[in-house]
Protein backbone atom coordinates (compact mmCIF):
# COMPACT_ATOMS: atom_id res chain seq x y z
CA UNK A 1 0.00 0.00 0.00
CA UNK A 2 1.17 3.43 -1.07
CA UNK A 3 1.71 6.48 1.67
CA UNK A 4 -0.95 8.00 0.60
CA UNK A 5 -3.40 5.57 0.97
CA UNK A 6 -1.63 4.95 4.22
CA UNK A 7 -2.42 8.53 5.65
CA UNK A 8 -6.66 8.01 4.27
CA UNK A 9 -7.30 5.41 7.60
CA UNK A 10 -6.62 7.88 9.45
CA UNK A 11 -4.25 7.16 12.62
CA UNK A 12 -2.19 3.62 11.68
CA UNK A 13 -3.18 1.88 15.33
CA UNK A 14 -7.18 1.26 14.66
CA UNK A 15 -9.32 -0.09 17.98
CA UNK A 16 -12.23 -0.20 15.58
CA UNK A 17 -11.98 -2.34 12.55
CA UNK A 18 -15.81 -1.71 11.43
CA UNK A 19 -17.59 1.62 12.53
CA UNK A 20 -20.91 1.46 11.51
CA UNK A 21 -22.62 5.40 12.73
CA UNK A 22 -26.63 6.12 12.32
CA UNK A 23 -26.79 3.95 9.34
CA UNK A 24 -30.46 3.77 7.96
CA UNK A 25 -31.89 1.88 5.04
CA UNK A 26 -35.30 1.97 3.71
CA UNK A 27 -37.40 0.17 1.37
CA UNK A 28 -40.00 2.16 0.29
CA UNK A 29 -41.60 3.55 3.21
CA UNK A 30 -40.35 -0.24 5.37
CA UNK A 31 -37.42 1.21 7.12
CA UNK A 32 -35.04 -1.96 7.77
CA UNK A 33 -32.15 -0.27 9.46
CA UNK A 34 -32.96 2.54 11.36
CA UNK A 35 -30.07 4.44 12.54
CA UNK A 36 -27.89 1.87 14.24
CA UNK A 37 -24.46 2.39 15.38
CA UNK A 38 -22.22 -0.47 15.88
CA UNK A 39 -18.51 -0.51 16.59
CA UNK A 40 -16.41 -3.74 15.79
CA UNK A 41 -12.51 -4.31 17.30
CA UNK A 42 -9.94 -5.23 15.30
CA UNK A 43 -9.53 -8.98 16.18
CA UNK A 44 -12.92 -9.83 17.83
CA UNK A 45 -15.72 -12.39 17.17
CA UNK A 46 -18.62 -10.61 17.29
CA UNK A 47 -22.03 -12.17 16.74
CA UNK A 48 -25.28 -10.58 15.47
CA UNK A 49 -28.34 -11.73 17.21
CA UNK A 50 -32.00 -10.73 16.36
CA UNK A 51 -35.56 -11.93 15.43
CA UNK A 52 -36.58 -12.65 12.01
CA UNK A 53 -36.83 -9.58 9.95
CA UNK A 54 -34.78 -7.58 12.63
CA UNK A 55 -32.59 -6.24 10.00
CA UNK A 56 -28.69 -8.21 10.01
CA UNK A 57 -28.88 -9.47 6.83
CA UNK A 58 -29.54 -5.35 5.26
CA UNK A 59 -27.18 -4.13 7.57
CA UNK A 60 -24.22 -6.68 6.05
CA UNK A 61 -25.47 -6.19 2.90
CA UNK A 62 -24.81 -2.27 3.06
CA UNK A 63 -21.54 -3.09 4.67
CA UNK A 64 -20.27 -4.75 1.91
CA UNK A 65 -21.92 -2.35 -0.95
CA UNK A 66 -24.38 -5.14 -2.28
CA UNK A 67 -26.17 -2.30 -1.41
CA UNK A 68 -26.61 1.40 -0.64
CA UNK A 69 -28.15 2.86 2.27
CA UNK A 70 -30.09 6.41 2.84
CA UNK A 71 -28.11 8.01 5.63
CA UNK A 72 -24.95 7.17 8.16
CA UNK A 73 -21.19 6.23 7.92
CA UNK A 74 -19.53 2.79 7.65
CA UNK A 75 -15.83 2.64 8.12
CA UNK A 76 -14.01 -0.55 7.27
CA UNK A 77 -10.86 -1.23 8.16
CA UNK A 78 -10.54 3.12 7.96
CA UNK A 79 -11.51 3.14 4.83
CA UNK A 80 -14.94 5.32 4.46
CA UNK A 81 -17.23 2.74 2.31
CA UNK A 82 -18.42 5.86 0.11
CA UNK A 83 -15.27 7.46 -0.49
CA UNK A 84 -12.85 4.33 -0.64
CA UNK A 85 -14.97 1.37 -1.44
CA UNK A 86 -12.07 -0.63 -3.66
CA UNK A 87 -9.76 -0.02 -0.55
CA UNK A 88 -12.76 -1.61 2.10
CA UNK A 89 -13.51 -4.25 -0.50
CA UNK A 90 -10.03 -5.96 -0.43
CA UNK A 91 -10.35 -6.09 3.01
CA UNK A 92 -13.34 -7.79 3.61
CA UNK A 93 -15.21 -11.02 2.68
CA UNK A 94 -18.32 -11.99 3.20
CA UNK A 95 -19.96 -15.62 2.98
CA UNK A 96 -23.97 -14.26 2.05
CA UNK A 97 -26.97 -16.12 3.85
CA UNK A 98 -27.22 -17.88 0.46
CA UNK A 99 -25.14 -20.22 -1.25
CA UNK A 100 -23.42 -17.43 -4.09
CA UNK A 101 -21.54 -19.68 -6.52
CA UNK A 102 -22.30 -19.78 -10.13
CA UNK A 103 -23.14 -23.22 -10.66
CA UNK A 104 -22.34 -23.21 -14.40
CA UNK A 105 -18.78 -23.40 -13.24
CA UNK A 106 -17.05 -26.09 -10.87
CA UNK A 107 -15.96 -25.77 -7.47
CA UNK A 108 -12.05 -24.70 -8.75
CA UNK A 109 -13.33 -22.11 -11.52
CA UNK A 110 -15.56 -20.38 -8.80
CA UNK A 111 -12.15 -20.29 -6.79
CA UNK A 112 -10.07 -19.01 -9.39
CA UNK A 113 -13.01 -16.40 -10.72
CA UNK A 114 -12.87 -15.22 -7.28
CA UNK A 115 -9.07 -15.00 -7.10
CA UNK A 116 -9.32 -12.80 -10.40
CA UNK A 117 -11.63 -10.42 -9.49
CA UNK A 118 -9.47 -10.18 -6.51
CA UNK A 119 -6.41 -9.61 -9.30
CA UNK A 120 -4.33 -12.27 -7.30
CA UNK A 121 -1.72 -13.91 -9.40
CA UNK A 122 -1.54 -17.38 -10.67
CA UNK A 123 1.22 -18.82 -8.30
CA UNK A 124 -0.22 -17.26 -5.33
CA UNK A 125 -3.99 -18.43 -6.45
CA UNK A 126 -3.34 -21.95 -6.43
CA UNK A 127 -1.27 -21.85 -3.60
CA UNK A 128 -3.92 -20.12 -1.92
CA UNK A 129 -6.19 -22.83 -3.42
CA UNK A 130 -4.81 -25.60 -2.71
CA UNK A 131 -3.75 -24.63 0.99
CA UNK A 132 -7.76 -23.50 1.71
CA UNK A 133 -9.19 -26.56 0.12
CA UNK A 134 -6.87 -29.50 1.62
CA UNK A 135 -7.90 -27.76 4.99
CA UNK A 136 -11.61 -28.13 4.15
CA UNK A 137 -11.17 -31.52 2.71
CA UNK A 138 -12.30 -29.83 -0.35
CA UNK A 139 -9.65 -31.28 -3.10
CA UNK A 140 -11.60 -34.32 -4.45
CA UNK A 141 -14.65 -31.95 -5.01
CA UNK A 142 -12.79 -28.74 -7.05
CA UNK A 143 -13.52 -30.08 -10.40
CA UNK A 144 -16.81 -31.30 -9.50
CA UNK A 145 -19.90 -29.01 -10.58
CA UNK A 146 -21.54 -26.82 -7.75
CA UNK A 147 -24.85 -29.06 -7.47
CA UNK A 148 -22.51 -32.05 -6.91
CA UNK A 149 -22.03 -31.20 -3.84
CA UNK A 150 -24.00 -30.91 -0.67
CA UNK A 151 -25.20 -27.92 1.38
CA UNK A 152 -22.47 -27.74 3.49
CA UNK A 153 -20.01 -28.48 1.28
CA UNK A 154 -21.10 -26.00 -0.70
CA UNK A 155 -20.57 -23.66 1.75
CA UNK A 156 -17.31 -24.66 2.72
CA UNK A 157 -16.45 -23.82 -1.17
CA UNK A 158 -17.74 -20.45 -0.96
CA UNK A 159 -15.98 -19.68 2.25
CA UNK A 160 -12.91 -21.14 0.47
CA UNK A 161 -13.56 -18.38 -2.29
CA UNK A 162 -14.12 -15.66 0.31
CA UNK A 163 -10.73 -16.54 2.10
CA UNK A 164 -8.97 -16.40 -1.10
CA UNK A 165 -7.66 -12.69 -0.63
CA UNK A 166 -6.52 -12.69 2.97
CA UNK A 167 -9.67 -10.78 4.27
CA UNK A 168 -9.06 -8.52 7.54
CA UNK A 169 -12.35 -8.80 8.37
CA UNK A 170 -14.89 -11.74 7.33
CA UNK A 171 -18.94 -11.48 7.66
CA UNK A 172 -21.02 -14.66 7.69
CA UNK A 173 -24.21 -14.40 7.54
CA UNK A 174 -26.06 -17.18 9.50
CA UNK A 175 -23.01 -19.68 8.21
CA UNK A 176 -24.36 -23.03 9.89
CA UNK A 177 -27.97 -22.71 9.28
CA UNK A 178 -29.10 -26.38 7.24
CA UNK A 179 -25.19 -28.01 8.38
CA UNK A 180 -25.66 -30.98 9.95
CA UNK A 181 -23.79 -31.35 13.70
CA UNK A 182 -20.46 -32.14 12.60
CA UNK A 183 -20.35 -30.18 9.55
CA UNK A 184 -21.33 -27.27 12.04
CA UNK A 185 -18.43 -28.13 14.47
CA UNK A 186 -15.97 -28.44 11.57
CA UNK A 187 -17.22 -24.31 10.45
CA UNK A 188 -17.47 -23.21 14.13
CA UNK A 189 -13.42 -24.65 14.47
CA UNK A 190 -12.76 -23.08 11.24
CA UNK A 191 -14.17 -19.94 12.67
CA UNK A 192 -12.55 -19.76 15.55
CA UNK A 193 -9.02 -21.01 14.05
CA UNK A 194 -9.59 -17.95 11.24
CA UNK A 195 -10.29 -15.40 14.24
CA UNK A 196 -6.87 -16.86 16.27
CA UNK A 197 -4.77 -16.04 13.10
CA UNK A 198 -6.10 -12.29 13.88
CA UNK A 199 -8.76 -12.19 11.07
CA UNK A 200 -12.02 -10.18 12.78
CA UNK A 201 -15.24 -12.21 12.42
CA UNK A 202 -18.81 -10.78 12.12
CA UNK A 203 -21.21 -13.53 12.55
CA UNK A 204 -25.18 -13.49 12.80
CA UNK A 205 -27.18 -16.28 13.83
CA UNK A 206 -30.25 -17.97 14.74
CA UNK A 207 -28.37 -20.41 17.25
CA UNK A 208 -28.23 -19.12 20.45
CA UNK A 209 -25.44 -22.00 21.71
CA UNK A 210 -23.54 -21.10 18.39
CA UNK A 211 -22.96 -17.29 19.84
CA UNK A 212 -22.13 -18.47 23.50
CA UNK A 213 -19.64 -20.49 22.22
CA UNK A 214 -18.42 -18.50 19.73
CA UNK A 215 -18.38 -14.90 20.60
CA UNK A 216 -17.10 -12.42 22.55
CA UNK A 217 -19.19 -9.97 22.26
CA UNK A 218 -23.34 -9.95 20.98
CA UNK A 219 -25.04 -7.39 19.44
CA UNK A 220 -28.91 -8.08 19.91
CA UNK A 221 -30.45 -6.17 17.26
CA UNK A 222 -34.67 -5.60 16.65
CA UNK A 223 -36.06 -3.54 14.13
CA UNK A 224 -33.06 -2.13 13.07
CA UNK A 225 -31.82 -0.76 16.02
CA UNK A 226 -29.32 -2.71 18.60
CA UNK A 227 -30.67 -2.40 21.59
CA UNK A 228 -27.84 -4.64 23.83
CA UNK A 229 -24.69 -5.09 23.34
CA UNK A 230 -21.95 -6.57 25.67
CA UNK A 231 -20.10 -9.72 26.16
CA UNK A 232 -22.48 -12.60 26.54
CA UNK A 233 -21.64 -12.70 30.29
CA UNK A 234 -22.90 -9.13 30.78
CA UNK A 235 -25.77 -9.46 28.90
CA UNK A 236 -26.78 -12.42 31.42
CA UNK A 237 -26.21 -10.10 34.41
CA UNK A 238 -28.20 -7.64 32.67
CA UNK A 239 -31.29 -9.70 32.84
CA UNK A 240 -30.43 -11.22 35.40
CA UNK A 241 -28.22 -14.37 36.33
CA UNK A 242 -30.67 -16.87 37.94
CA UNK A 243 -33.82 -17.64 36.24
CA UNK A 244 -36.58 -19.05 37.38
CA UNK A 245 -39.23 -20.69 35.14
CA UNK A 246 -42.47 -21.99 36.03
CA UNK A 247 -44.53 -24.51 34.28
CA UNK A 248 -48.55 -23.82 34.78
CA UNK A 249 -51.50 -24.02 33.02
CA UNK A 250 -50.52 -25.03 29.76
CA UNK A 251 -47.72 -21.85 29.70
CA UNK A 252 -44.10 -21.58 30.91
CA UNK A 253 -43.47 -17.85 33.25
CA UNK A 254 -40.12 -16.74 33.17
CA UNK A 255 -38.43 -14.47 35.94
CA UNK A 256 -34.68 -13.26 36.41
CA UNK A 257 -33.39 -12.33 39.65
CA UNK A 258 -30.27 -10.79 40.88
CA UNK A 259 -29.04 -13.42 43.32
CA UNK A 260 -29.65 -17.18 44.04
CA UNK A 261 -31.58 -16.26 46.92
CA UNK A 262 -33.80 -13.70 45.90
CA UNK A 263 -35.24 -16.32 42.88
CA UNK A 264 -35.45 -19.12 45.77
CA UNK A 265 -37.57 -16.75 47.81
CA UNK A 266 -39.04 -16.22 44.62
CA UNK A 267 -39.68 -19.53 43.52
CA UNK A 268 -41.25 -20.67 46.76
CA UNK A 269 -43.98 -18.63 46.42
CA UNK A 270 -44.87 -20.60 43.26
CA UNK A 271 -47.06 -23.40 42.30
CA UNK A 272 -46.29 -25.31 39.86
CA UNK A 273 -43.47 -27.28 38.69
CA UNK A 274 -40.54 -24.63 38.65
CA UNK A 275 -37.54 -24.61 38.13
CA UNK A 276 -34.34 -21.98 39.08
CA UNK A 277 -31.15 -22.41 36.62
CA UNK A 278 -28.20 -20.12 35.27
CA UNK A 279 -29.81 -17.27 32.86
CA UNK A 280 -28.36 -18.28 29.06
CA UNK A 281 -28.28 -15.55 26.13
CA UNK A 282 -31.55 -17.16 24.75
CA UNK A 283 -33.26 -16.15 27.83
CA UNK A 284 -31.39 -12.50 27.06
CA UNK A 285 -32.73 -12.64 23.60
CA UNK A 286 -36.43 -13.40 24.39
CA UNK A 287 -36.70 -10.83 27.20
CA UNK A 288 -34.85 -7.90 24.79
CA UNK A 289 -37.01 -8.99 22.08
CA UNK A 290 -39.97 -11.02 22.54
CA UNK A 291 -41.72 -8.18 23.02
CA UNK A 292 -42.25 -7.41 19.25
CA UNK A 293 -43.23 -11.30 18.38
CA UNK A 294 -46.85 -11.65 18.41
CA UNK A 295 -46.70 -8.84 20.49
CA UNK A 296 -46.43 -10.40 23.97
CA UNK A 297 -43.70 -12.05 25.95
CA UNK B 1 -5.95 1.17 -20.19
CA UNK B 2 -4.30 -2.48 -19.50
CA UNK B 3 -5.61 -2.37 -16.26
CA UNK B 4 -8.95 -2.20 -17.73
CA UNK B 5 -8.35 -4.59 -19.78
CA UNK B 6 -6.76 -7.23 -17.50
CA UNK B 7 -9.74 -6.06 -15.02
CA UNK B 8 -12.64 -6.69 -17.89
CA UNK B 9 -10.57 -10.30 -18.79
CA UNK B 10 -10.68 -11.17 -15.10
CA UNK B 11 -14.83 -10.25 -14.94
CA UNK B 12 -15.56 -12.41 -18.40
CA UNK B 13 -13.47 -15.49 -16.99
CA UNK B 14 -16.22 -17.16 -15.74
CA UNK B 15 -18.01 -16.88 -18.61
CA UNK B 16 -15.49 -17.44 -21.20
CA UNK B 17 -15.73 -20.98 -18.91
CA UNK B 18 -19.04 -21.23 -19.37
CA UNK B 19 -19.04 -20.72 -22.80
CA UNK B 20 -16.38 -23.92 -23.09
CA UNK B 21 -18.03 -26.27 -21.28
CA UNK B 22 -21.39 -25.55 -23.52
CA UNK B 23 -19.79 -24.82 -26.52
CA UNK B 24 -21.76 -27.77 -29.14
CA UNK B 25 -24.94 -26.42 -27.45
CA UNK B 26 -24.40 -22.75 -27.94
CA UNK B 27 -23.41 -23.75 -31.52
CA UNK B 28 -26.41 -25.65 -32.53
CA UNK B 29 -28.06 -22.65 -30.58
CA UNK B 30 -26.26 -20.07 -32.61
CA UNK B 31 -26.64 -21.58 -35.91
CA UNK B 32 -30.65 -22.44 -35.74
CA UNK B 33 -32.47 -19.88 -35.19
CA UNK B 34 -30.59 -17.35 -38.67
CA UNK B 35 -30.91 -20.69 -40.40
CA UNK B 36 -34.51 -21.23 -40.12
CA UNK B 37 -34.79 -17.41 -40.91
CA UNK B 38 -32.97 -18.18 -43.86
CA UNK B 39 -34.75 -21.03 -45.10
CA UNK B 40 -38.33 -19.42 -44.66
CA UNK B 41 -37.62 -15.87 -45.87
CA UNK B 42 -34.67 -16.26 -48.14
CA UNK B 43 -36.22 -19.43 -49.94
CA UNK B 44 -39.98 -19.81 -48.78
CA UNK B 45 -41.24 -16.52 -49.33
CA UNK B 46 -39.62 -14.73 -51.92
CA UNK B 47 -37.04 -14.75 -54.96
CA UNK B 48 -35.99 -12.49 -57.52
CA UNK B 49 -34.47 -9.39 -57.39
CA UNK B 50 -34.29 -6.61 -54.89
CA UNK B 51 -34.60 -2.85 -55.99
CA UNK B 52 -30.61 -2.43 -55.51
CA UNK B 53 -30.06 -5.03 -58.13
CA UNK B 54 -29.65 -7.92 -56.06
CA UNK B 55 -31.22 -11.34 -55.18
CA UNK B 56 -33.14 -11.59 -52.18
CA UNK B 57 -31.12 -13.72 -50.47
CA UNK B 58 -28.21 -11.44 -51.05
CA UNK B 59 -29.90 -8.61 -49.35
CA UNK B 60 -31.57 -10.94 -46.50
CA UNK B 61 -28.78 -11.96 -45.13
CA UNK B 62 -27.17 -9.42 -43.47
CA UNK B 63 -30.45 -8.77 -42.57
CA UNK B 64 -30.40 -12.12 -40.74
CA UNK B 65 -26.99 -11.40 -39.51
CA UNK B 66 -27.97 -7.98 -38.01
CA UNK B 67 -30.89 -9.78 -36.33
CA UNK B 68 -29.08 -12.19 -34.92
CA UNK B 69 -26.37 -9.64 -33.53
CA UNK B 70 -29.06 -8.64 -31.29
CA UNK B 71 -31.27 -12.02 -30.58
CA UNK B 72 -28.10 -13.53 -29.96
CA UNK B 73 -26.05 -11.10 -27.72
CA UNK B 74 -29.13 -9.54 -26.21
CA UNK B 75 -30.59 -12.83 -24.58
CA UNK B 76 -26.75 -14.23 -23.74
CA UNK B 77 -25.75 -11.42 -21.62
CA UNK B 78 -29.37 -11.08 -20.69
CA UNK B 79 -30.40 -14.67 -19.39
CA UNK B 80 -26.88 -15.43 -18.03
CA UNK B 81 -26.35 -12.14 -15.63
CA UNK B 82 -30.31 -12.64 -15.01
CA UNK B 83 -29.40 -16.18 -13.86
CA UNK B 84 -26.67 -14.97 -11.82
CA UNK B 85 -28.10 -12.32 -10.33
CA UNK B 86 -31.83 -13.43 -9.09
CA UNK B 87 -30.87 -17.60 -8.62
CA UNK B 88 -26.68 -18.18 -8.38
CA UNK B 89 -26.04 -15.09 -6.69
CA UNK B 90 -23.04 -14.63 -7.72
CA UNK B 91 -23.25 -11.51 -9.30
CA UNK B 92 -23.34 -9.94 -6.05
CA UNK B 93 -19.99 -11.82 -5.24
CA UNK B 94 -18.63 -10.31 -7.69
CA UNK B 95 -19.93 -6.60 -6.97
CA UNK B 96 -18.20 -7.13 -3.49
CA UNK B 97 -14.81 -7.24 -5.18
CA UNK B 98 -12.40 -4.38 -6.06
CA UNK B 99 -13.62 -4.21 -9.65
CA UNK B 100 -13.71 -1.15 -11.47
CA UNK B 101 -17.75 -0.59 -13.15
CA UNK B 102 -16.57 0.19 -16.55
CA UNK B 103 -14.50 -3.47 -16.60
CA UNK B 104 -17.56 -4.83 -15.17
CA UNK B 105 -19.65 -4.09 -17.70
CA UNK B 106 -17.44 -4.51 -20.31
CA UNK B 107 -16.04 -7.76 -18.88
CA UNK B 108 -19.83 -9.03 -18.66
CA UNK B 109 -20.72 -7.83 -22.18
CA UNK B 110 -17.74 -10.57 -23.43
CA UNK B 111 -20.65 -13.49 -23.36
CA UNK B 112 -22.72 -11.58 -25.54
CA UNK B 113 -20.25 -10.33 -27.98
CA UNK B 114 -18.80 -14.10 -28.62
CA UNK B 115 -21.95 -15.44 -28.99
CA UNK B 116 -23.20 -12.71 -31.59
CA UNK B 117 -20.37 -13.08 -33.56
CA UNK B 118 -20.57 -16.85 -33.50
CA UNK B 119 -24.39 -16.51 -34.57
CA UNK B 120 -23.75 -13.52 -37.24
CA UNK B 121 -20.36 -15.30 -38.94
CA UNK B 122 -21.94 -18.59 -39.11
CA UNK B 123 -25.00 -17.19 -41.08
CA UNK B 124 -22.42 -14.78 -42.96
CA UNK B 125 -20.00 -17.63 -44.14
CA UNK B 126 -22.93 -19.50 -45.49
CA UNK B 127 -23.89 -16.75 -47.15
CA UNK B 128 -20.96 -16.37 -48.62
CA UNK B 129 -21.79 -19.29 -50.88
CA UNK B 130 -24.88 -18.69 -51.44
CA UNK B 131 -24.73 -15.15 -52.76
CA UNK B 132 -22.03 -14.56 -54.40
CA UNK B 133 -23.03 -10.27 -54.43
CA UNK B 134 -21.62 -10.25 -50.65
CA UNK B 135 -18.03 -10.11 -49.65
CA UNK B 136 -16.14 -9.94 -46.37
CA UNK B 137 -14.18 -6.67 -45.75
CA UNK B 138 -12.50 -5.79 -42.31
CA UNK B 139 -15.84 -3.33 -43.17
CA UNK B 140 -18.04 -6.26 -42.62
CA UNK B 141 -16.43 -7.47 -39.49
CA UNK B 142 -16.39 -4.11 -37.68
CA UNK B 143 -19.64 -3.69 -38.08
CA UNK B 144 -20.58 -6.91 -36.58
CA UNK B 145 -18.87 -7.07 -34.04
CA UNK B 146 -19.87 -3.03 -33.13
CA UNK B 147 -23.81 -4.44 -33.18
CA UNK B 148 -22.93 -7.54 -30.92
CA UNK B 149 -21.38 -5.11 -28.55
CA UNK B 150 -23.87 -2.58 -28.72
CA UNK B 151 -26.74 -5.20 -28.24
CA UNK B 152 -24.84 -7.49 -25.50
CA UNK B 153 -24.87 -3.80 -23.31
CA UNK B 154 -28.17 -3.33 -24.23
CA UNK B 155 -29.15 -7.02 -22.66
CA UNK B 156 -26.70 -6.37 -19.54
CA UNK B 157 -29.07 -3.08 -19.27
CA UNK B 158 -32.28 -5.20 -19.19
CA UNK B 159 -31.36 -7.47 -17.11
CA UNK B 160 -29.74 -4.69 -14.72
CA UNK B 161 -33.40 -3.31 -14.69
CA UNK B 162 -35.73 -6.85 -14.53
CA UNK B 163 -36.73 -7.46 -11.19
CA UNK B 164 -37.90 -11.05 -12.06
CA UNK B 165 -37.20 -13.14 -15.08
CA UNK B 166 -40.69 -12.55 -15.82
CA UNK B 167 -40.66 -9.09 -16.80
CA UNK B 168 -37.47 -10.23 -18.80
CA UNK B 169 -40.10 -12.47 -21.01
CA UNK B 170 -42.27 -9.20 -21.06
CA UNK B 171 -39.29 -7.17 -22.28
CA UNK B 172 -38.63 -10.02 -24.86
CA UNK B 173 -41.92 -9.76 -26.31
CA UNK B 174 -42.79 -6.22 -26.09
CA UNK B 175 -39.53 -4.58 -27.82
CA UNK B 176 -37.06 -7.51 -28.76
CA UNK B 177 -39.29 -9.32 -30.96
CA UNK B 178 -41.21 -6.14 -32.96
CA UNK B 179 -37.50 -5.07 -33.93
CA UNK B 180 -35.82 -8.37 -35.04
CA UNK B 181 -39.04 -8.21 -37.68
CA UNK B 182 -39.04 -5.05 -38.55
CA UNK B 183 -36.18 -2.82 -38.20
CA UNK B 184 -34.62 -3.51 -41.82
CA UNK B 185 -33.80 -7.21 -41.58
CA UNK B 186 -36.43 -8.88 -44.26
CA UNK B 187 -37.57 -5.60 -45.95
CA UNK B 188 -35.90 -2.07 -46.34
CA UNK B 189 -36.94 0.35 -44.50
CA UNK B 190 -36.78 3.20 -47.35
CA UNK B 191 -40.38 1.49 -49.08
CA UNK B 192 -42.19 2.56 -45.70
CA UNK B 193 -44.22 5.64 -45.26
CA UNK B 194 -42.25 7.97 -43.65
CA UNK B 195 -44.12 7.99 -39.88
CA UNK B 196 -42.83 4.50 -40.05
CA UNK B 197 -39.72 5.12 -41.13
CA UNK B 198 -38.74 7.72 -38.56
CA UNK B 199 -40.00 5.45 -35.74
CA UNK B 200 -38.19 2.32 -36.90
CA UNK B 201 -34.67 4.91 -37.31
CA UNK B 202 -35.14 5.18 -33.73
CA UNK B 203 -34.33 1.92 -33.33
CA UNK B 204 -30.58 0.43 -32.93
CA UNK B 205 -31.27 -2.41 -35.07
CA UNK B 206 -32.34 -0.73 -37.93
CA UNK B 207 -28.89 0.85 -38.10
CA UNK B 208 -27.19 -2.15 -37.43
CA UNK B 209 -28.92 -4.11 -40.53
CA UNK B 210 -28.34 -0.79 -42.31
CA UNK B 211 -24.03 -1.00 -41.99
CA UNK B 212 -24.33 -4.51 -42.09
CA UNK B 213 -25.92 -4.44 -45.30
CA UNK B 214 -24.37 -1.96 -47.17
CA UNK B 215 -21.06 -3.36 -45.47
CA UNK B 216 -21.73 -6.23 -46.81
CA UNK B 217 -22.73 -5.16 -50.69
CA UNK B 218 -20.10 -2.04 -51.22
CA UNK B 219 -21.10 -2.69 -55.12
CA UNK B 220 -24.76 -2.14 -54.44
CA UNK B 221 -25.38 0.41 -51.65
CA UNK B 222 -23.06 3.25 -50.24
CA UNK B 223 -22.12 3.46 -46.77
CA UNK B 224 -24.27 4.66 -44.00
CA UNK B 225 -22.10 6.76 -42.19
CA UNK B 226 -24.68 8.38 -40.15
CA UNK B 227 -25.67 5.26 -39.02
CA UNK B 228 -22.49 4.12 -38.07
CA UNK B 229 -22.21 6.95 -36.04
CA UNK B 230 -25.71 6.72 -34.55
CA UNK B 231 -24.94 3.03 -33.57
CA UNK B 232 -21.90 3.89 -31.76
CA UNK B 233 -24.00 6.52 -29.51
CA UNK B 234 -26.32 3.68 -28.90
CA UNK B 235 -23.14 1.42 -27.80
CA UNK B 236 -21.85 4.66 -25.55
CA UNK B 237 -25.60 5.59 -23.97
CA UNK B 238 -26.19 1.88 -23.40
CA UNK B 239 -22.25 2.13 -21.56
CA UNK B 240 -23.49 4.84 -19.47
CA UNK B 241 -26.76 3.33 -18.49
CA UNK B 242 -25.07 0.07 -17.42
CA UNK B 243 -22.61 2.02 -15.14
CA UNK B 244 -25.33 3.95 -14.18
CA UNK B 245 -27.42 1.19 -12.72
CA UNK B 246 -24.74 -0.62 -11.54
CA UNK B 247 -23.25 2.28 -9.28
CA UNK B 248 -27.04 2.92 -8.35
CA UNK B 249 -27.84 -0.34 -7.65
CA UNK B 250 -31.31 -0.62 -4.78
CA UNK B 251 -31.43 -4.34 -4.64
N1 LIG C 1 -35.04 -6.24 -1.08
C1 LIG C 1 -35.93 -5.91 -0.14
N2 LIG C 1 -37.06 -5.25 -0.47
C2 LIG C 1 -37.95 -4.90 0.48
N3 LIG C 1 -37.83 -5.16 1.77
C3 LIG C 1 -36.74 -5.83 2.17
C4 LIG C 1 -35.73 -6.24 1.23
N4 LIG C 1 -34.75 -6.88 1.90
C5 LIG C 1 -35.14 -6.88 3.20
N5 LIG C 1 -36.33 -6.26 3.35
C6 LIG C 1 -37.03 -6.04 4.62
O1 LIG C 1 -36.13 -5.53 5.56
C7 LIG C 1 -36.33 -6.11 6.83
C8 LIG C 1 -35.04 -6.68 7.36
O2 LIG C 1 -34.70 -7.84 6.61
P1 LIG C 1 -33.38 -8.66 6.82
O3 LIG C 1 -33.28 -9.62 5.71
O4 LIG C 1 -32.26 -7.71 7.02
O5 LIG C 1 -33.68 -9.42 8.17
P2 LIG C 1 -32.79 -10.47 8.93
O6 LIG C 1 -32.51 -9.87 10.27
O7 LIG C 1 -31.63 -10.87 8.12
O8 LIG C 1 -33.81 -11.68 9.08
P3 LIG C 1 -33.55 -13.27 9.00
O9 LIG C 1 -33.17 -13.66 10.37
O10 LIG C 1 -34.88 -13.78 8.65
O11 LIG C 1 -32.52 -13.54 7.98
C9 LIG C 1 -37.42 -7.15 6.66
O12 LIG C 1 -38.62 -6.62 7.16
C10 LIG C 1 -37.52 -7.36 5.18
O13 LIG C 1 -38.85 -7.59 4.81
MG1 LIG D 1 -30.95 -12.62 7.26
Amino acid sequence: MDAASEGDRGGLRMENIIEIKGLVKRFGDKTAVDGLDLSVRKGELFGFLGPNGAGKTTTLRCVSTLTGFDSGSIVVAGFDLLKNPAEAKSRMGVIQQQVSLDKDLTIRENMISHAMYHDIGKAERNKRIKELSDFFGLEEYLDKPVDSLSGGWKKRAAIVCTMLHHPEVLFLDEPTSGLDINARRLLWDVIKNLNDDGTTIILTTHYIEEAEALCDRVGIIDKGKIIALDDPQSLCERVGKVAVECHSGGKTDYRYFKSREEANTYASSLEGDVSIRATNLEDVFVEMTGKSVGGQK
Amino acid sequence: MSNLLTETYHVAWGDLMFFKHNFWNILVMSVMSPLLYLIAFGYGLRSGQTDIGVSYVAFVIPGIAALSSLSSSFSSTATRMNVQRLYYRSFDEMMMCPLSLPAIVLGKSVLGLLRGMLSCFLIYFLGLFLAPELVLSPLVIICILLACMVFSMLGMMAALLAKSHQSMATLNSLLILPMTFLCGTFFSVSSLNPVFQAILYCMPLTHASEIIRASALPDYLDFPWMSLVVLVAFGIAFFAIDLYLLKTRKV
